[in-house]
Parts: structure tokens; sequence; C-alpha cells
């Protein structure tokens, strides 16, 4: 075997493979998409009006309660106002908690966005790729197939972050939102430890569709609304633990979904920690920063593990170039 | 006619098999009905934390209101992504659409067969769905017999509006890359916001309430509201309107969004073919 074709196992040659790989996969994501034009339309500003109608219903709560508090008779909670004080101090309050669950919409609009790249672009792109013809040759490349993954989140992230960043712009300046950020470095931390969580979950998710036919789609079609619901997306997902029965093992499982914790984590740091009168809080925050770090580290070794052994698992039931199935 | 009925039929059984046969039936009945239930939950959590720190005696006719809207909402939502996705979909994914485009059809029927099934499971979701806000939430819901007719005629009529729109998705779709997705919750999400489906037009701010009112599912919604929430105290800015002249608004925007869909799905198909995307792929 000659000098230019033996392989190479030195770890300098590897590393640097693997980030070209990384390199190479993001690049597409990055560039590739955003030479279409018709990208910025169709996936960041169309999206955007799904979150207004959320943003909108609390708005539509906000009035309807507080015409009832100016009604005739005018009604402070459960009972007639017992003066133009209360009636202040209530009409203050309804203001304060429209305001905390609106941005707690929009917060939940910016995880959203993350939430359905990891479903369609990472834990479907295997699947997507086999479908298309592509995996045949990822499988002959020489690099890890980790840092392929690692290119599809990497440019994921920076793709989504456009859709991101436009649901906060639209929240502050046109919903009027109001954010009180006293840890800027917390918030950063909780942020990329919640980001890099769901991306590990999302590569682990891409192995095992790689077994899956075309029960994959449908499964990421699944993990819309009910994960939108039990993680507590567009609401505290303290909540969900008011409702007696059901509602905590609802919650206690969408919190698999490291998205919960973090929005969670998220609306503490964005809000303060007495917004809604500090009762719909799971954890204080480093406790879930804590949970977050140690999810994103499982997620990435158990997405290691799983693409090896579904990779060959998928190698020895012939599924690893079967299309349409 | 009879070569437009076979294609319809065919493509509608082909939608089926590809919507339903990926798993068993009771699996499937299990996923058709768990999405809409869920997506009726996200508003019910709402509700409920609102009422726990904003309104202790909670607000019925407001969360009838938004819960009947989302109900219906199911069939723009899949009766939409069933018609705009059946060209992304055979051009992106299967690679099929250049020898379905070729064959001796209409490609405008096959892609209203394509549709046809997910309307059949949004029937079935829409009705789950209601059926489980009576039961279990308390939503006060009530169809008179006489108002039955008027019912159907509606639901049908709004069912047509929708095929319509996302025939003008499609038509669109022809030139644009794989933006399913995007599509798929941005379309429904303009809906959401102008046609007074989860909150009255009041709401809105002036442009917002004109907007809506152009729209003829706002009619739908109206309409069906009223039919099944008789009483309700909810301001929709529509209440000076009888329901057979929310009726005729329905009709006459039927008319002509089916007239808009055709016109935009040949401008569309023309220019698709002019440009040699028709069996494109833009895959990133």
């Amino acid at each position: 075997m000659s000098v230019a074709t033996e392989r190479r196992t030195d770890l300098r040659y590897r590393v640097g493979l693997n980030l070209r790989a990384v390199v190479g996969r993001s690049y597409p994501r990055i560039v590739g998409a955003n030479r279409e034009p018709s990208w910025i339309f169709f996936e960041a500003f169309l999206p955007l009006l799904g979150i207004a109608a959320y943003v909108f219903i609390y708005q539509f709560f906000g009035l309807q309660a507080t015409a009832a508090i100016l009604g005739n008779p005018p009604m402070c909670g459960d009972h007639v106002c017992a003066s133009v004080a209360e009636q202040n101090q209530y009409l203050a309050a309804v203001n304060a908690n429209t305001n905390a669950l609106i941005a707690s919409v929009v917060l939940g609009g910016t995880m959203v966005a993350f939430w359905l790249n990891v479903l369609w672009s990472m834990a479907s792109q295997l699947y997507w790729e086999k479908e298309i013809g592509n995996l045949q040759l990822y499988m002959m490349a020489p690099m890890n197939r980790m840092a392929l993954l690692g290119g599809m989140a990497v440019g994921g992230m920076v793709m989504t972050s456009m859709r991101a960043v436009s649901t906060l712009v639209a929240g502050i300046f046109v919903f009027g939102v109001v954010f009180q950020v006293a840890s800027p470095l917390l918030l950063l931390a909780v942020f990329f430890a919640t980001l890099i969580a769901l991306y590990g979950l999302g590569m682990m998710f891409a192995s095992l569709y790689l077994l899956w036919g075309r029960e994959a789609w449908n499964l990421s079609a699944l993990m819309e609304e009910p994960i939108f619901f039990s993680s507590g997306f567009y609401f505290p997902l303290g909540g969900l633990f008011r409702i007696p029965g059901w509602g905590p093992a609802v919650a206690i499982a969408g919190s698999f979904i490291p998205a919960s914790i973090g929005l969670d984590a998220l609306r503490q740091l964005t809000l303060g920690s007495t917004a809604f009168g500090g009762s719909l809080w799971i954890f204080s925050v480093t406790t879930e920063l804590e949970i977050l770090v140690g999810m994103a580290v499982l997620f990435l070794i158990l997405a290691r593990y799983c693409l090896a052994y579904l990779e060959t698992l998928a190698k020895r039931e012939g599924k690893l170039t079967s299309r349409h199935q | 006619m009879s070569t437009y009925w076979r294609t319809f039929k065919t493509a509608a059984w082909l939608g089926w098999e590809m919507d339903s046969n990926w798993t068993e039936p009771w699996l499937f009945v299990l996923y058709s009905v768990i999405k809409p239930v869920a997506g009726a939950f996200i508003l019910v959590l709402m509700y409920i934390v609102f009422v726990a720190i904003g309104r202790p005696q909670g607000d019925p006719d407001a969360f009838s209101y938004m819960y009947v809207g989302n109900s219906f909402f199911i069939f723009v939502a899949s009766v939409l992504f069933g018609t705009f996705q059946v060209i992304q979909s055979d051009r992106e994914w299967y690679q099929t659409i250049r020898y379905v485009y070729i064959s001796p059809i209409s490609y405008y029927v096959y892609i209203l067969g394509r549709a046809a099934s997910k309307i059949a499971v949004s029937v079935f979701a829409v009705a789950i769905t209601l059926v489980f806000g009576v039961m279990f939430l308390g939503v006060r819901l009530h169809l008179a017999f006489a108002d039955v007719p008027l019912f159907v005629v509606s639901t049908i009529l709004g069912l047509s509006v929708l095929l319509a729109i996302g025939i003008c998705l499609g038509g669109i779709s022809f030139l644009t890359a794989k933006h399913t997705h995007g599509l798929a919750e941005g379309i429904p999400g303009l809906f959401y916001v102008f046609c007074g489906v989860l909150f009255p037009l009041s709401v809105l701010p002036d442009w917002g309430q004109a907007v809506g009112r152009a729209i003829p599912l706002t009619y739908w919604f109206d309409i069906t509201r009223r039919l099944l929430t008789e009483g309700s105290t909810v301001n929709t800015t529509l209440g000076g309107y009888d329901p057979l002249t929310i009726l005729l608004f329905l009709v006459v925007s039927s008319v002509g969004f089916f007239g808009l869909s055709v016109l935009i799905y040949k401008v569309g198909e023309y220019f698709a073919r002019k440009a040699g995307k028709i069996d494109m792929t833009t895959s990133y």
C-alpha cells in the first residue's frame, strides 16, 4: 500500500478530517439555504404569525379580565371590588400577568424554532438522506459519523437562529414585551446548554430514525403539538402541575425534552423569579442549568452509541440504503 | 368528466394509502387523534394558567369560543397541508412528479384527490376533539335540528375554500424550494391570526380586522360558531349580519377563490415549465 492510500490514524489528521466534515456538512445549511431568497419569507417570517396568534389569545384573555374589573359591578377576582385602590391593584396585576404570559409565548416561540429544526433537520435528516440517496455516500466517506451529525447540528442552529431572532425582535417591538435580564451570563449559559442538549437529543433520534422507515416521518409529526403541550412551550410548565392527577405526570414526561427545563430557566431569568407570583416555576435556575448540562452530556454519549449500534443493525438488516419503506 | 372522476378516485385512494399504510390501523387512529387533542390542550392550559393567575372566576364564553374555533381549525391545517404538499412531496421526496405530470390526467384534479384523504381524517379528528371538549372540559355546544342543513352547507363551502387556497399555494410552490414546513406552519398561522379562530376580530387593530374580513374563512368560523355556541357574549364584530348574509359572503368568496386557484395554478405551472422547475429537487 502506498503512502498516499494508506489509512491515516494519527490524531492530528483525524481531528482535522472531522473538523472539515463538520464545516462541510454545516456549509450547505448556512450558505446554501440563504441563497434561496424565498427561504427567509417562508421559514423566518410566516411562522411568526402562528406565534402572534398565541400572543393575541393572552391579549384577549387580558381584555376580558380588564372588562370584568372595570364592569358594573367591578369584579376583583371572585368578589365585587371594595375600593378604587383594590380595583387598580387588580388591573395592574392583570396587566403584569398578561405581559409575562405574552413574554412566555415569545420565548416559547424561539424555542419552537429550534425544536422543529431538531425534529425535521436533525432527527429525520439521516432518513431523508437515505430517501434521496445521499446516505450511502456519507457512509463511504472516511470521517466519523458524529462529525456529520455535528455539522448538521451547527448548520441547523445557525440556520434557525434567524427565525428565533425574528421571533424575539417581533416580541419586543411589535408586541411590546418587556424582558428584565438580571444575569446575562447565566442566561447565555442556560441558552447554550439547552441548545446542546436539544441537538444531542436530535443526534440520538437521527440514529434511531435510521432504522425506521416512514414511521420516522410520522413520529416527527407526532412530536409537534404533544411536545408543545407537555413541555410548556406556550405557557409556564408549572401550570401543568396545578392540574391534579394527570397534570404532573404529563409535565414530568415533557421534562425529558431539554426545551422544557431550558424554557423554565429562561423565563425565570428574563421575567424575574417573582413573575406569576413565583408559583409557576419548577426548580431554581442553577438546578435547571445543572440538569441541562447533565442532559447534554447524556444525550451526546447516547447518540454516539446509538449511531454505532444502529448503523451496524441497519447494515445487517439491509435497510441502510432501502428507500420508501 | 369520467376521466376527472377516475383521476380523483385513484388519487384519493393513493393519498389514503400513503397516509395510513405505514402502520397498523389502530395506531393510525391513535396518531390521528393525539395531534389535534394535544393542540386543543395547549389552549386549555393557556386558559387554566390565565384563570389561575388573572381571573379566578373563569370565562366560559371565551373558553367555548376558543375551543370550537380551534377544533374546526384542524380542517384548515390539515386540508391546506394535504393540498400544497402534494407537489413538494411528489417532486422532492418520491421524485415521481415527472411521471404523474406527463400522464393523461388533470394534475389539478389529482391534487384534489390526494387531499381528500386528509379531509376524511380531519372530520374524525374534529368530531373527537369536540366530543372530548363537551364531555370533559365543559364546552357548551348546541346544534338545533333546523340548523343542520345550514351547518352542512357552510362546512362544505368552508372546505371548498380551503382546497382552493391550498391549490393557490400549490401553484406557488411549483416555483419555490422545499418549504413544506414553513408553509405548513405559516399559512395556517395567517388564518389563525386574522380569521377570528381563537379570539374575536375585535382584539386586532383596525387594519388586522380589515384583513380578516377579506378572508372567507372568517365567515366560515363565524357561522359555525353561531350555529354551535348560541348565546355567546363574545363580541365578534360580525354580529350585525344574519347567518344567511354570512353564508352569502361565503358562497361568493368560494366561487372567487376557485377562480383564483385555477389562475394561480396555471400561472405557476406555466412559469415552472418555462424555467424547467417542474421536477427540481432542493435538498439541503
